[in-house]
C-alpha cells in the first residue's frame, strides 16, 4: 500500500480500523435514518436535525444527572418526547411558515436549527458533558480491535431501528398512508389522508429516531451545543450516498461513511482524514445524486 | 393538393425518434414548415406533439432523427442556442416569471437580441401593446388571469425577435370570446414575419388559421395537407375517435 | 418609486455613511455601525446569487474565508504588500465561485442539492485549511504582525496606530468602500441585461432557457461576482482582526450571517440586506444589553433572535423588510 506517500499498515491494523468503522457507521446511520424518512415523505432536508440530536443528548443527560436515570431506560422516556416534539415542530412551526415551498422549508428548518443551538449555548454553556456509565470500558475483543458494550448496543440499535421502520412502513396501515403521502401527494388527499396529520407524524417518527440515537450515543460522546452540527454534515453525507429516502441505504451508507472515515485517518491522519467525508459528499451529489439505493425522481 | 408554403424552407423534421423507457413518445415523425406558413400539428392526447416540440427546441434529445432550421443541422444544440437563432417555443402550462411584471416579463425576451435595458423595455412595450397588452404591461404575471397568462407567454417569445415560433396550445383552458381574440394575434405575429407552428386542439381555430395540418398519432404522423382535407380523412377520424368506434363506423357502411 | 428618488435616497444614505464618523465620537457606536457594514457587504454577496439568482448557497463562508486566507497567507509567508495581495484575494473569491459553479451548474443541481454542496465545500475548505498545517498554520490560525509605525499606515493598511481620526474611523472607510462599491454593482446588475436574465433563471429557469437565456453562464458570472464581493469582506476582516483561522474563515457563522441579512431585508433588492443587517443588528444588541443587565453576558441570545426573526419573515414577510416598506410607500400614495 505504499503509493501517494502513505503510509502502509498491516492487515490487522487495517481490518480494525474497519472494523471499528462499522461501529462508528452504525452511529452514523442512526442520525441518518431520521432524516432519510423525513426527506423521503416531506421532500425537504431537515437542517434542524442535528439540533433535535443535541437537545435529546442534553435530555438524556440532565436524565442522568439529575434524576440517575440509566440512559438506556431513557429511551423510554426521550423517545416518546421525541415523537412529541417533532409532530408538534412540523404541524406549529414547519408546515405553518415555509408555505409548502421547499426552498423556504429548508430555510425554516435552519431557522429552527439556530434557535435550538443558540437556545443550548444560552442555556447551558459551551461546556462538554458525558454522562457516566460503569460498563463503558468492557466489551468484546475482536483480536484486531476492542468494541465497548455501548458501541456493541448502538450496532444492534441500528440494526433494530431499520428493520423496525421498515416492517412499520410496510405492515401497518400508518405506513401504508405515509407512503401514499410520500408517492402521490395530492392523490392521498383526494382519498381523505389527512396530510398534515400524516407530515407530523413523520417528523414526529424523524424525532424518535434521532431520540433513540441520543440515547445509544450518551454514554460514548460528550455534548455541546455545536454537537449536532458535526453530526448533520455526516448525517446529510449518509443520507446522500444511501439514497435520499432509502432505509436500507442509510444503514449502508453509514457504514460505508464510517469505514471511509477511520480509514481516511488511519491513512491521511487524524484532522486531514475527514476530508474523505465532504469528499464523497461532494462527489456523490455531482455524480449520483439519488445515491445508491435511492430512485430517480420525476 | 395545397400549394407548399409561400417561401423558403424554414423546418424540416425527418425520422425522429424518442422513447422513454418502453414507450415510444414520438415515432418517426417527419414534417416541414416553410417561411411564412402558420401550420399546426394536431393529433389526440398523448400523441406526442409536446415531446414532438420538445424535440425541436432541443429541451429533449432525440434518439434518431434529424432536425433542420434553415438548412442547418440543429441537432444536440441548447434551448438557449435555438432560441438565440431565432427558434422559439413556448410551454402548454405557461411559465411566468411570476415575481415580475408583464414588462418586465416580455423585456426579457426581448434582451435576447437587444443589450441596453431600457431598450428591451422601450420593445417589450412594443410587442405589448401589438399584441393587446398594453392596459396589463404594469400588472404582477403571476397576478393575471389565464388568459392573460397564455398571452404572455407569447409575447414573451415574440419580443425575443424570432423566425419560427412554436406555439404550444396557447388556447386551451380559454373560453369562446377569449379563443376569439387570440386567433387574430396570431395573424398579427404572421404579418409581422415570423412563421408559426402550432399545436392546438381547438379545431375552429385550427381550421381558419393554418395554411396545412399534420396530425400526430401515437407518435407517428399520419396526415398532412390542406386542414379540411387533413380532418376528413378515415385515419384521421378513427385516431380520434378510437379503433372501437372506427369498427363500428366500418361494420355499418358494410352492411 | 421612482429610479430619481431611489438615487437621491441612496445618496443621502451614503452622505450619512460618509459624514457617520464626524458625527459619532463614541468608539463603540461606531464599531456597531462598521460590523452592520460587514453584515450588509456579506449579504450583499450572497443576495446576488440567492436573492436575484434563486441559488440558496449554505457555505457563503467559503468565498469569505477564501478571500480572508489569501490576503493573509500572501503577506504572512511571501511579504506581499497589503495592496498587492488585495487583487489576488478578491480573484480568489471568484476563482472559488467558478470551481463550485462550474461543477454544480454543470451537473444540474438545483435548489436543496445546491445548498448542499456548498456546505459540502465549506466544509471541506475548513478541513483543509485545519489540516494542510505547512500552508495555512492549521488550526493556530494565521496571524498578521501589527504594524506600530504611523508612517506605515497607508503601506500596510493598518490603522491601529494611526493619527487619531484614521484609528477611529480607518477600518470603517475601508467597509464603507467595499459596501458603496458591491451596492453599485447590484444597483446596475439589476437595470442591465445580465440582471434580468439572473432574475428570469430564480423564476423559472427552463423558461428562461427557452427565451435565449443561457442560464449556465448567467448563474456562473452571478456565483463569481458573489465569491468576489464575499472575498472582499474576507480582506477586510483579515486586514482589522490581522488574524484568520479555520472556524473563523469557514465555519458555519459566516455563512449563517450571509444568508440571514438578505432574507430579512428582502430577496433580490439592493437595500435588503443592508436593511436586514441593520435590523438584526439592532435588535441583537438591544437584547444583549437588557439581558445582559437582568442575568450578565451569556452568548447566544442575538442568535437565538436572528433564527426567530428569520422563521417569522419567512412565514409572513416574504418579500421582507424591504417588501413592508414598499407597501408602506404605496399606501402612503407613493406608488409608482
Amino acid at each position: 500500500m505504499d503509493f501517494l506517500g502513505l503510509p502502509s499498515y498491516s492487515w490487522e491494523t487495517v481490518l480494525g480500523s474497519a472494523i471499528s468503522g462499522v461501529f462508528l457507521g452504525s452511529v452514523y446511520a442512526l442520525v441518518a435514518l431520521g432524516l432519510t424518512l423525513i426527506y423521503g415523505v416531506l421532500h425537504i432536508i431537515n437542517f434542524a436535525h442535528g439540533a433535535m440530536l443535541m437537545l435529546a443528548m442534553y435530555a438524556v443527560f440532565f436524565l442522568w444527572s439529575a434524576l440517575g436515570i440509566d440512559p438506556y431506560l431513557a429511551l423510554l422516556i426521550v423517545v416518546p418526547a421525541g415523537f412529541v416534539f417533532g409532530y408538534a415542530l412540523q404541524r406549529g412551526v414547519i408546515g405553518r411558515f415555509s408555505h409548502g415551498r421547499d426552498e423556504i422549508t429548508l430555510l425554516v428548518t435552519l431557522g429552527i436549527a439556530i434557535m435550538i443551538e443558540n437556545g443550548a449555548l444560552f442555556a447551558f454553556s459551551a461546556t462538554e458533558r458525558q454522562v457516566q456509565v460503569p460498563y463503558d470500558f468492557d466489551g468484546i475483543d475482536f483480536g484486531v480491535t476492542f468494541a465497548v458494550w455501548p458501541e456493541i448496543a448502538a450496532l444492534a440499535g441500528s440494526l433494530v431501528v431499520t428493520l423496525a421502520l421498515w416492517l412499520f412502513m410496510t405492515r401497518t396501515d400508518m405506513g401504508h398512508a405515509i407512503q401514499a403521502v410520500a408517492k402521490e401527494r395530492r392523490g392521498a388527499e383526494l382519498v381523505g389522508i389527512d396530510v398534515e396529520h400524516i407530515y407530523g407524524v413523520t417528523f414526529g417518527i424523524g424525532a424518535a429516531c434521532v431520540a433513540v440515537a441520543a440515547c445509544l450515543l450518551a454514554p460514548t460522546y460528550a455534548v455541546s451545543p455545536q454537537f449536532g452540527y458535526l453530526f448533520v454534515l455526516i448525517a446529510f453525507t449518509v443520507v446522500v450516498l444511501g439514497g435520499m429516502g432509502s432505509f436500507v441505504g442509510a444503514l449502508v451508507g453509514g457504514f460505508l461513511i464510517g469505514i471511509t472515515e477511520q480509514l481516511g485517518r488511519l491513512y491521511l491522519g487524524e484532522s486531514l482524514g475527514l476530508i474523505t467525508i465532504s469528499a464523497i459528499f461532494i462527489l456523490v451529489l455531482l455524480f449520483r445524486p439519488t445515491g445508491l439505493f435511492g430512485q430517480a425522481s420525476g | 393538393m395545397a400549394a407548399f408554403g409561400r417561401g423558403a424552407l424554414m423546418l424540416i423534421v425527418s425520422d425522429l425518434t424518442k422513447r422513454f423507457g418502453g414507450l415510444v413518445a414520438v415515432d418517426g415523425a417527419s414534417l416541414r414548415v416553410d417561411q411564412g406558413e402558420i401550420v399546426s400539428l394536431i393529433g389526440p392526447n398523448g400523441a406526442g406533439k409536446t415531446t414532438l416540440f420538445a424535440l425541436i427546441s432541443g429541451f429533449l434529445r432525440p434518439d434518431a432523427g434529424a432536425v433542420r432550421f434553415e438548412g442547418q443541422d440543429i441537432l444536440g444544440r441548447r434551448p438557449h442556442q435555438l432560441a438565440q437563432t431565432g427558434l422559439v417555443r413556448t410551454f402548454q402550462i405557461v411559465r411566468p416569471f411570476a415575481n415580475l411584471t408583464v414588462r418586465e416579463n416580455i423585456a426579457t425576451g426581448a434582451h435576447t437580441r437587444i443589450v441596453p435595458r431600457r431598450e428591451a423595455l422601450e420593445k417589450a412595450d412594443a410587442v405589448g401593446q401589438a399584441l393587446g397588452m398594453g392596459a396589463l404591461l404594469d400588472r404582477l404575471a403571476g397576478d393575471l388571469p389565464i388568459a392573460g397568462r397564455k398571452r404572455l407567454e407569447v409575447a414573451r417569445a415574440v419580443a425575443t425577435g424570432p423566425k419560427l415560433l412554436l406555439l404550444d396550445e396557447v388556447m386551451a383552458g380559454l373560453n369562446p370570446s377569449e379563443i376569439d381574440e387570440v386567433t387574430p394575434m396570431i395573424r398579427t405575429i404572421r404579418e409581422g414575419g415570423v412563421t408559426v407552428l402550432l399545436i392546438e386542439h381547438v379545431m375552429r381555430a385550427v381550421m381558419t388559421l393554418s395554411d396545412r395540418a399534420y396530425v400526430l398519432n401515437s407518435g407517428a404522423i399520419i396526415a398532412s395537407g390542406a386542414p379540411q382535407a387533413v380532418v376528413e380523412n378515415p385515419a384521421v377520424v378513427e385516431a380520434y375517435l378510437g379503433p372501437g368506434m372506427a369498427q363500428r363506423l366500418k361494420g355499418t357502411a358494410d352492411a | 418609486m421612482s429610479d430619481t428618488l431611489r438615487i437621491t435616497g441612496w445618496v443621502v444614505l451614503a452622505a450619512l455613511g460618509i459624514a457617520a464618523p464626524f458625527l459619532i465620537s463614541s468608539g463603540r457606536w461606531l464599531e456597531f455601525i462598521e460590523l452592520t457594514l460587514f453584515v450588509a457587504v456579506l449579504g450583499q454577496a450572497w443576495n446576488i446569487l440567492g436573492g436575484y439568482g434563486g441559488q440558496y448557497s449554505f457555505g457563503h463562508a467559503v468565498f469569505f474565508g477564501t478571500g480572508a486566507y489569501v490576503q493573509a497567507l500572501l503577506q504572512f509567508r511571501f511579504g506581499f504588500s497589503p495592496w498587492l495581495a488585495l487583487p489576488f484575494a478578491i480573484a480568489s473569491g471568484a476563482g472559488v465561485g467558478a470551481m463550485i459553479g462550474y461543477l454544480s451548474f454543470r451537473y444540474g443541481l438545483r435548489g436543496s442539492y445546491f445548498a448542499l454542496i456548498t456546505l459540502a465545500f465549506a466544509e471541506a475548505f475548513r478541513v483543509l485549511a485545519r489540516s494542510i498545517v505547512s500552508v495555512t498554520e492549521g488550526g493556530r490560525g494565521v496571524s498578521l504582525p501589527l504594524n506600530q509605525d504611523s508612517g506605515e499606515v497607508w503601506t500596510t493598511l493598518q490603522f491601529t496606530f494611526a493619527e487619531p481620526f484614521l484609528r477611529h474611523a480607518g477600518y470603517y472607510y475601508m467597509i464603507l468602500t467595499v459596501l458603496i462599491l458591491a451596492y453599485i454593482a447590484v444597483w446596475r446588475m439589476e437595470r442591465s441585461r445580465f440582471g434580468a436574465q439572473l432574475i428570469s433563471v430564480r423564476e423559472n429557469e427552463d423558461a428562461a432557457a427557452a427565451l435565449g437565456v443561457d442560464a449556465f453562464r448567467v448563474k456562473m458570472k452571478a456565483i463569481c461576482l458573489s465569491g468576489m464581493i464575499a472575498a472582499a469582506a474576507g480582506v477586510y476582516y483579515v486586514q482589522k482582526y490581522l488574524f484568520v483561522d479555520p472556524e473563523i474563515a469557514y465555519g458555519p457563522a459566516k455563512s449563517v450571517e450571509a444568508l440571514v441579512a438578505p432574507i430579512i431585508g428582502g430577496l433580490g433588492t439592493v437595500i435588503g440586506p443592508l436593511l436586514g443587517a441593520a435590523f438584526l443588528h439592532s435588535i441583537g444588541e438591544v437584547a444583549k444589553e437588557a439581558i445582559g443587565a437582568l442575568i450578565g453576558p451569556r452568548p447566544g441570545l442575538d442568535l437565538i433572535l436572528y433564527g426567530m426573526i428569520l422563521v417569522l419573515v419567512l412565514g409572513y414577510l416574504p418579500r421582507g423588510l424591504a417588501g413592508l416598506l414598499d407597501s408602506a410607500w404605496r399606501r402612503l400614495g407613493g406608488g409608482r
